[in-house]
C-alpha cells in the first residue's frame, strides 16, 4: 500500500513504545538536540516552510501561529497543548499519547524553545485515565533525564511542563475556553480579539496547538522541510492520522499523506462491513457536514474537503452503512451539542434545546414537511450567530443531512415513526437476547 | 473598558448610511446610539466589560468594502475607519438575525409578564415588541425551575425568567468585587446562583436588580408591590452618606415604593449601595411626628397647634440665659443655612454646632482652615490613594467603588491605615498598616510614595486621635497631594458651608474676621453679628440652658448626652420621635427628604439638589425656623427653601485660612495594657442600627454580624477560640459577641460601633481608644 | 470551614497541586479531582476548603465544579460505568448496552446500585470510536463491548472482581484511586498494559504487511 506512511505511528507496535528508553532507542529526542542548536527563529521558519497546518480541526499554519508571538516583549510566553480530544468521531490523539507520549514532549520542548516559552501545559481530557498516566510518567522521566527543567541538554533553555486534566467539557477543546478552564474558570470561550498570541494564558502571549501538530514537529526537524513537503498535496503538506470508525470491517488509525481518499482508506480497512454499503460519513468529526457515497473520491485534504462543502476537521471518518437511520444519528449528535453547549450565548444554548425537541418529534414521526423548513430556518438562526463555532457544528449535521436525506426525514413522517430497526445497525446484530 | 478609552484619535464610520465620528475604541453599538440608532441588546452595559453573550445586537459590518462573513455583535466590536455598519434598519440579514435571537430568547421565557415586577419597564418585553416576530414557532416544553430562590434576604431570583446576560454576575465581580453570585451548571441548564450556604451579602446587591434586563432578579421589598406605570419617578439625592449618589425615587399615591440609583458619571456612575436603595421606610414610619407637641407641667407631651407651639418655643428661647443650636448631620444646605442664620439673628449667638456626634476642637479648626480639595476625578487619576480613619466600603460606599474601579482597571496603589484589615481593604489589595485609634501618627510616617497626583482621604473618625487631622493636613500640603475629608453623613459638608458651627459664618467665613462679618451683615441686611466664637457641641451640652435641636440623636453624641439634655429646656425639630423628643419641651415636626426640596453637598462639595417626591403638609426646617424667628420678632426672612438657596448663592467661598491652627499629638502615650486588656477600636458598618434603617428587615438580613475581633496571638494568649462568645468590659459595662480572628495588632480589639448588641457610643465613655478588658463571656 | 476534615498529608498534596501553576486559581480543577479522590465526589467541605485555599468565594469554586461533567455532587459507585451513547457508539450497540445495564443495575442516570458497588451514566464520545461500542469504567477503556460483556462486567464488579480494562492497568482501580491520578499524582501503573490496541495499529500493520518501508 504505497499510500501509507509511518511516522507518528512508527513505534506503536513495540511493547515499550511509551517509555523513555523505548523512545530514545528508536531515535527519540534527536530532533530536540538538533533544534536546540538552531536559533529559535530558525525553528519557527523551518516549521513555517514545512507548511504544517494545525491538526486539531481548523488547519491554521502552525509556524505562522508561532510567529505571531511577540518577541522581546519581556513577558512570559506559554505553550498550551490541546489534548482535550472530544469531537465525536475523533480518536487519534488518544492512541498517540497512549503509545508515544514522548514524541509530544519532544515537540513541546522544541516549540517552547522556538516561541521562547519557559512553561508549557498539556490540557488533557480527564476521561482517559490511562493516557493521563502515560503522559504523567513520560513527563516525570523527561525531568529525570534533564530533558525538562533547567538548562535542557546544556542549551541554557529552561522549561517547566505541567499536565492538567480536564473534567468533562467538550467546549474546552475551543482554545479560549481551554485557556479559561486552565486558569481555573468555567470553560467558556473568550472574546477575541485579543487573540491568545497577544493575550492568552494569564493574559500573556500563548500558542495553543493540537497534540498531533506538536507531535509532528520532531520528525520535521529531523527529516527536513523537503521530506515533509514531498508528502501531501499542494496546500496540505505532509502526513496525518485518519481515524476510521463505524461500519467498516477493520476500524482504526491510518497514517497517510494528506489527500488520500475515503475509497483508498476503506480499502485499507477492509471495506464496509460484509453485506452492507456505505450510506453517509463524516470527514472530520460530527461538526463537519456529512458526506455520502458520492464523495468517495474527494481528496481528504483541507482544500479538497472544503471544496466539496465540508471540512477536513480532525479527519475523524465515522462510517455509517444503510442500516443507520439518519434522523436518529443526527438527533443524537444534536443531543450531544445540547449537552456540551457552554450556555454562554443565546443561539447555542436555546437553539440546541429547541433543535433536540424538533428532531425528536421528527424521529417519532410527528410533524409535517413544513417542519423541515422550519428546522432549516432555525439552523440559519443559530449557525453563524453564536459566540463560538460549537453551534455551527450543531447545525452542520442537520443541514447536510437534510441536503442528502430529506426523503428519509419525510419517510419518518409518513411512517409515523422511524422505519429502521436499530438492532440491524449494531455490531452484534442478531446476538441480542 | 474598551469603549471608554480616552484618546485623541477619532474614527469615522458609516452606520445605516449616516456618517458618525467617535473616539477610537468606541464600540459600534455606542456609535450607533450617537446617531440615535437603537440596536437591541441585553448583555451590553456601558459600565461592564463586553460579553457578547446574548447576541441580540448582531449587525452586518464591512471594512473598506470587505464584509465580515457573518453578522457581528455590535457590543463587542470597536469602530474602525472605513467601517460600514448595517443594522436591522438597513440589513435584512441583521434584521433576521436579531429576530431569530429574540425568538430563541423567548422560547424558554415564561409568559408571566402580567405578574412580573419588570412588566411595563422590561427591556425584554420592549425589545420583543420592537425587534421580534409577533409570534413564536416554538411548540416544545419550556424550561422550569423552582421559584423564587432567595439569594439573600433582599434579592429574589426567578431563574426561568433569566436570559443569562451575566450582567449581575459581571457587576458583582467587576464592579463590587463580591463574586457571590455566579453562573452555575452548563448549557441549557446554566443558571445564575449562589453557593447555597453563602448568600449574596454584598453592599451593592441592589444594582443587580436594577440592571437585570428581565424580571429574574427582584427586590424582596418591592416584589409584587406596584406596576411601573403607576409610579411617578422623581430625580433625587441620597441622604444616607456623603458619597452623593444621584437617585430616583418612585412614588405611588404619596408613598415611596422604591428608590433606584440615578446616573451621574461624575459621582456614582450608575450605581448605589443597598442602604441608599432600600432604607427609606423611616419616612413613613409609625413614629413619624405629624403635629407639634408641648410638654405640660406634669411632664406629659400633648399635641399642640402650630401657633401655640411656636409661641411656646419662642418664649423659651427669648427667656434663655444662653440659647444654642445643635444639629444632626442630615440637614440640607438650605436647612443648615436656616439654623445658622437663626442662631446669629434670632438667638444672637454663634453657639451652634452641626456636629451632634463625637467632635473635637482640633476638628473644628481643621474644618475652618483646611481646604480639602480632592474629588472623584482625582481618585480616577491618582497614582496612590491613602485612607486614614476611613473605611470607605462601610462609611462612603461609592467612594469605595470608585477606588476599587481604579484598582481593578489600572492597579491603583492603595494604602489603608486602620485598626483591622477589613474586607474592603482586602478587596482593594491595599497596603495595610495596622494602627489603633490614638496611635495613627506613627503609622502615617510609614506612608511613602506620595506625589501631587496622590489622594489622601481622611474620615470623620480622625478627630478621635489628637493631632491626626493636623498631621494629615500637613502631610498632604507638604507633598502637594490632594486631601479629601469624608464625613459619614450627607449633611455635614453643607452644614459647614452654611456656617452651622461656632467659628464660621456662611461661606466658610471666620467669625473672628471683621471683613468676613461685614460680608455676612451685608447679605443679611443687619448691622451687627455676635463676635464671640461660639460654643462647640460639648460646651453647649454643658453650659447652655435652652437648646434648639435639629435632627439630633443624643446617642450619637456620647453616653451622657441624653442626661445632659434632660436638664435643659429643649426645642426639638425632627421627623420622628426619638431621644431628642424624649427630653423636649416643644416638638416641631419637619419634612423628611422625600417631602421637601433641597441640596446636599457631597464630600467633594458638589451640590446634589433634589425636589420633593411626595406631597406632604410637612415643611422644611428652614421654613419653620423662619416662622419661629418671626414669632420671636427677630425675622430671618427665609420663608422657602428657594429663598434660602438664593441667599446662599450670594456668598462666594472664602479662600483665606490661617495656617497656625495645627495641634501636635503625642505618639508615645502608653496605656499600660495588662495581659487581658486591649484598646477598643470601632467604626460603623454600612448596615447597622442606624436610625434611618429602622424597619428594613430585608436589608438588615444582609448586615454583617456583630463580632469581637482579635488577632490570633492575642486570642490564643487569652485561650479564646474563634466563634465563641467573648466579652469586652470597661466603665463597669460590657458587651458580648462571637470572637472573630482578624488581621490586626495584638493590643487591638475591634467591635462594630453601632450594630446589634454593640452600640458603643451610648455605652462606653468613648467608642475607640480606651482600654477594655477581654474575656470569655 | 476549618481544615479539620483534611489530614496534613492531604493538605500537603493540595499545596503540591497549587505549586504546579504560576497562578493559584489554575489549581481549582486538579483540587476538585483531588477532593473526589478523598470523598468519591465533590463535597461541600471540599468546595469550601478549596475556596479557602485559593482565596476564592465558595460560589466561584461551585461555579467551576458545576460546569464539568466529571465532577459529581453526590456519591458514585466504586466502579463508575459510562456507556458511550453518542451517535456512533449508540448505533453500533451503545444504546442497547446502556439500556441493558440500566435494567441490571436498576438505576437511572448518575445513579448508584443498591450495594454502592457500581453506578451508571451515559457518556459522550470518549475518543475511542475505532473501538466502538465503548464502555468506560472509572475512565478506563473497555473496548468493543457487547451487551453480554458489559453485563458480565457488572456482575463481576459486584463481587469485587472486575475484569481488567482493555487498554489500561492489569487491575481496575477504584473511582477514588483514579481520581487521584487525574489530580496529577502518579500511581506507578503507567507501564502496565499494551502500547496500542489492534485498531490503533491498523495502518501500520497494513503497511508492514504489504512490505513497504
Amino acid at each position: 500500500m504505497s499510500k501509507l506512511v509511518s511516522v507518528l505511528t512508527s513505534n506503536w507496535e513495540k511493547s515499550d513504545s511509551f517509555t523513555i528508553s523505548g523512545y530514545q532507542r528508536d531515535g527519540g529526542y534527536k530532533a530536540l538536540e538538533k533544534a536546540l542548536k538552531m536559533k529559535p527563529d530558525e525553528v519557527i521558519q523551518l516549521v513555517k516552510d514545512s507548511g504544517l497546518r494545525g491538526r486539531g480541526g481548523a488547519g491554521f499554519p502552525t509556524g505562522n501561529k508561532w510567529g505571531f508571538i511577540p518577541q522581546g516583549d519581556n513577558k512570559e510566553h506559554y505553550l498550551v497543548v490541546n489534548a482535550d480530544e472530544s469531537e465525536p468521531g475523533t480518536c487519534k490523539d488518544t492512541p498517540l499519547l497512549m503509545a508515544n507520549p514522548h514524541v509530544l514532549i519532544e515537540g513541546i520542548i522544541i516549540a517552547s524553545y522556538a516561541i521562547r516559552a519557559n512553561h508549557a501545559f498539556i490540557y488533557i481530557r480527564g476521561e482517559i485515565v490511562h493516557v493521563v498516566r502515560r503522559v504523567q510518567q513520560a513527563i516525570e522521566d523527561a525531568y529525570k533525564t534533564k530533558l525538562l527543567g533547567k538548562n535542557i541538554l546544556g542549551s541554557g533553555f529552561d522549561l517547566e511542563l505541567t499536565l492538567h486534566a480536564g473534567a468533562g467539557a467538550y467546549i474546552c477543546g475551543e482554545e479560549t475556553a481551554l485557556l479559561d478552564s486552565l486558569e481555573g474558570f468555567r470553560g467558556q470561550p473568550r472574546l477575541r480579539p485579543p487573540f491568545p498570541a497577544i493575550a492568552g494564558l494569564y493574559a500573556k502571549p500563548t500558542v495553543v496547538n493540537n497534540v498531533e501538530s506538536i507531535a509532528s514537529v520532531p520528525a520535521i526537524i529531523d527529516n527536513g522541510v523537503a521530506w515533509f513537503t514531498s508528502m501531501g498535496t499542494e496546500k496540505s503538506k505532509g502526513f496525518t492520522l485518519y481515524s476510521l470508525s463505524g461500519h467498516v470491517k477493520n476500524p482504526g488509525q491510518i497514517e497517510a499523506p494528506l489527500g488520500i481518499t475515503l475509497r483508498e482508506l476503506l480499502e485499507i480497512a477492509g471495506g464496509i462491513r460484509a453485506g452492507h454499503k456505505l450510506k453517509f460519513w463524516t470527514p472530520g468529526g460530527s461538526s463537519t457536514p456529512i458526506f455520502t457515497d458520492q464523495h468517495l473520491d474527494i481528496p481528504l485534504d483541507y482544500e479538497g474537503v472544503a471544496a466539496a462543502g465540508s471540512m477536513l476537521g480532525t479527519k475523524a471518518l465515522q462510517i455509517f452503512d444503510e442500516t443507520t437511520c439518519i434522523v436518529r444519528a443526527v438527533l443524537r449528535w444534536t443531543e450531544f451539542y445540547k449537552h456540551e453547549s457552554c450556555g454562554k450565548c443565546t443561539p447555542c444554548r436555546e437553539g440546541t434545546w429547541w433543535l433536540v425537541q424538533a428532531l425528536a418529534d421528527l424521529e417519532a414521526g410527528r410533524g409535517s414537511e413544513a417542519d423541515l423548513d422550519k428546522l432549516l430556518d432555525l439552523c440559519d438562526n443559530i449557525a453563524g450567530r453564536s459566540f463560538c463555532a460549537l453551534a455551527d457544528g450543531a447545525a452542520a449535521p442537520i443541514i447536510s443531512s437534510l441536503k442528502y436525506f430529506r426523503a428519509e426525514y419525510l419517510q419518518h413522517l409518513q411512517n409515523g415513526g422511524c422505519p429502521f430497526d436499530p438492532v440491524a445497525a449494531t455490531l452484534f446484530q442478531g446476538s441480542l437476547t | 473598558m474598551s469603549d471608554q478609552l480616552t484618546t485623541t484619535t477619532d474614527v469615522t464610520l458609516k452606520i445605516d448610511g449616516f456618517e458618525v465620528t467617535v473616539p477610537k475604541g468606541t464600540l459600534v453599538i455606542r456609535a450607533a446610539e450617537k446617531l440615535g440608532i437603537q440596536i437591541p441588546r441585553f448583555c451590553d452595559h456601558p459600565l461592564l466589560a463586553p460579553a457578547g453573550a446574548c447576541r441580540q445586537c448582531l449587525v452586518d459590518i464591512s471594512i473598506n468594502g470587505r464584509a465580515f462573513p457573518k453578522p457581528q455583535a455590535s457590543c463587542t466590536i470597536p469602530v474602525e475607519n472605513g467601517m460600514e455598519v448595517k443594522t436591522q434598519l438597513t440589513s435584512t440579514v441583521a434584521d433576521k438575525a436579531q429576530k431569530g435571537i429574540m425568538e430563541l430568547l423567548l422560547i424558554n421565557h415564561p409568559l408571566d409578564c402580567p405578574v412580573c415586577d419588570k412588566g411595563g419597564e422590561c427591556p425584554l418585553q420592549n425589545q420583543a415588541m420592537s425587534n421580534g416576530n409577533g409570534q413564536s414557532r416554538y411548540e416544545g416544553v419550556k424550561r422550569t425551575f423552582e421559584k423564587p430562590v432567595a439569594i439573600s434576604s433582599q434579592v429574589l431570583l426567578d431563574r426561568e425568567r433569566c436570559v443569562l446576560c451575566a450582567r449581575c454576575t459581571r457587576f458583582s465581580e467587576q464592579i463590587a468585587g463580591d463574586p457571590f453570585i455566579t453562573l452555575n451548571e452548563r448549557g441549557a441548564l446554566q443558571q445564575v446562583g449562589i453557593y447555597e450556604k453563602e448568600p449574596f451579602d454584598s453592599y451593592y446587591s441592589g444594582n443587580t436588580v436594577q440592571i437585570c434586563p428581565v424580571g429574574a432578579l427582584t427586590g424582596a421589598t418591592y416584589r409584587f408591590r406596584a406596576r411601573p406605570f403607576d409610579l411617578v419617578s422623581n430625580p433625587s439625592a441620597c441622604e444616607h452618606c456623603a458619597s452623593g449618589c444621584a437617585m430616583r425615587t418612585d412614588v405611588r399615591r404619596g408613598k415611596t415604593l422604591r428608590r433606584l440609583a440615578g446616573d451621574d458619571p461624575t459621582v456614582n456612575e450608575e450605581w448605589n449601595c443597598d442602604k441608599g436603595r432600600w432604607a427609606f421606610k423611616y419616612e413613613s414610619a409609625r413614629n413619624r411626628i405629624t403635629t407639634p407637641y408641648i410638654r405640660d407641667e406634669s411632664g406629659v407631651l400633648r399635641e399642640a397647634s402650630w401657633p401655640e407651639a411656636l409661641s411656646e418655643a419662642a418664649k423659651l428661647l427669648l427667656n434663655a440665659k444662653s440659647a444654642a443650636v445643635l444639629m444632626g448631620g442630615r440637614a440640607t444646605l438650605e436647612d443648615a443655612y436656616g439654623y445658622s442664620k437663626f442662631a446669629r439673628i434670632a438667638l444672637q449667638t454663634n453657639d451652634i454646632d452641626f456636629r451632634a456626634r463625637l467632635n473635637s476642637n482640633e476638628e473644628r479648626e481643621f474644618l475652618a482652615n483646611a481646604r480639602p480639595n480632592a474629588t472623584y476625578k482625582d481618585i480616577d487619576d491618582a497614582d496612590h490613594v491613602v485612607l486614614i480613619s476611613f473605611e470607605p466600603e462601610d462609611e462612603s460606599p461609592i467612594v469605595f467603588l470608585r477606588i476599587l474601579k481604579a484598582v481593578t482597571k489600572r492597579k491603583l496603589a492603595v494604602t489603608v491605615i486602620s485598626p483591622i484589615k477589613s474586607r474592603g481593604t482586602e478587596k482593594l489589595k491595599a497596603n495595610f498598616i495596622s494602627a489603633s485609634a490614638g496611635f495613627e501618627l506613627k503609622a502615617i510616617e510609614k506612608v511613602d510614595g506620595l506625589t501631587n497626583r496622590s489622594v489622601i482621604l481622611i474620615g470623620e473618625r480622625a478627630l478621635e486621635t489628637e493631632g491626626l487631622l493636623s498631621s494629615v493636613e500637613q502631610l498632604a500640603t507638604s507633598k502637594g497631594a490632594k486631601l479629601g475629608w469624608i464625613p459619614r453623613r450627607a449633611g455635614e459638608v453643607a452644614a459647614l458651608t452654611a456656617g452651622a458651627i461656632g467659628n464660621l459664618l456662611p461661606g466658610l467665613r471666620p467669625v473672628q474676621d471683621a471683613k468676613a462679618r461685614v460680608d455676612v451683615q451685608t447679605v443679611w441686611g443687619i448691622n451687627q453679628l455676635p463676635t464671640k466664637t461660639g460654643k462647640s457641641t460639648d460646651e453647649i451640652l454643658k453650659d447652655s440652658d435652652v437648646i434648639l435641636l435639629g435632627g439630633v440623636d443624643a446617642n450619637d453624641i456620647s453616653s451622657s448626652a441624653k442626661s445632659q439634655l434632660s436638664n435643659k429646656k429643649i426645642i426639638a425639630m425632627d421627623i420622628r420621635f426619638g431621644t431628642s423628643t424624649e427630653v423636649a419641651h416643644v416638638i416641631l415636626p419637619v419634612a423628611s427628604v422625600v417631602e421637601k426640596n433641597g441640596t446636599f453637598l457631597d464630600w467633594q462639595g458638589k451640590p446634589r439638589s433634589f425636589e420633593s417626591a411626595v406631597e406632604s403638609l410637612n415643611r422644611s426646617d428652614v421654613r419653620i425656623l423662619s416662622m419661629l424667628a418671626d414669632e420671636m420678632k427677630r425675622p430671618i426672612n427665609l420663608p422657602t427653601v428657594k429663598a434660602a438657596a438664593n441667599e446662599i448663592a450670594q456668598f462666594d467661598k472664602w479662600e483665606k485660612s490661617t495656617s497656625n491652627w495645627h495641634v501636635s499629638g503625642t505618639n508615645t502615650e502608653n496605656l499600660n495594657l495588662g495581659p487581658t486588656e486591649a484598646i477598643l477600636n470601632s467604626w460603623r458598618l454600612l448596615l447597622d442600627r442606624g436610625s434611618l434603617q429602622e424597619g428594613e428587615d430585608n436589608l438588615a438580613g444582609t448586615a454583617r454580624k456583630t463580632i469581637i475581633g482579635l488577632n490570633r496571638t492575642k486570642a490564643e494568649k487569652l485561650n479564646l477560640v474563634e466563634g465563641e462568645l467573648v466579652k469586652i468590659s470597661a466603665d463597669s459595662v460590657s458587651i458580648s459577641a462571637p470572637l472573630k480572628i482578624v488581621e490586626t495588632e495584638e493590643n487591638i480589639v475591634w467591635v462594630p460601633r453601632n450594630s446589634t448588641g454593640a452600640q458603643l457610643v451610648s455605652k462606653f465613655s468613648k467608642p475607640s481608644g480606651i482600654k477594655v478588658s477581654v474575656s470569655k463571656a | 470551614m476549618s481544615s479539620a476534615n483534611f489530614t496534613s498529608e492531604q493538605i500537603t498534596k493540595m499545596d503540591q497541586i497549587i505549586a504546579r501553576y504560576p497562578r493559584s486559581r489554575s489549581a481549582v480543577m486538579p483540587l476538585l479531582h483531588y477532593v473526589q479522590s478523598i470523598f468519591g465526589y465533590v463535597t461541600d467541605e471540599g468546595i469550601e476548603f478549596i475556596g479557602k485555599k485559593l482565596d476564592l468565594a465558595t460560589a466561584e469554586v461551585n461555579a467551576v465544579a458545576s460546569f464539568y461533567t466529571q465532577y459529581k455532587r453526590k456519591p458514585v459507585g466504586e466502579y463508575h460505568i459510562g456507556i458511550c451513547t453518542n451517535t456512533l457508539c449508540a448505533v453500533m450497540g451503545g444504546d442497547a448496552i446502556y439500556s441493558a445495564l440500566k435494567d441490571q443495575i436498576g438505576s437511572e442516570h448518575d445513579g448508584v446500585s443498591a450495594d454502592g458497588k457500581v453506578s451508571l451514566e451515559h457518556i459522550e464520545c470518549n475518543a475511542a470510536c475505532d473501538y466502538a461500542p465503548v464502555m468506560m469504567v472509572n475512565w478506563e477503556f473497555y473496548d468493543n463491548q457487547t451487551v453480554e460483556s458489559a453485563k458480565e462486567f457488572v456482575e463481576k464488579a459486584r463481587t469485587g472482581n472486575p475484569p481488567a480494562p482493555t487498554r489500561g492497568p492489569k487491575k481496575l482501580r477504584t473511582w477514588k484511586e483514579n481520581s487521584e491520578v487525574l489530580a496529577g499524582f502518579s500511581d506507578g501503573l503507567a507501564n502496565e498494559g499494551i502500547s496500542a490496541g489492534k485498531a490503533s495499529l491498523l495502518g501500520l500493520s497494513k503497511m508492514k504487511n504489504s512490505g513497504n518501508n
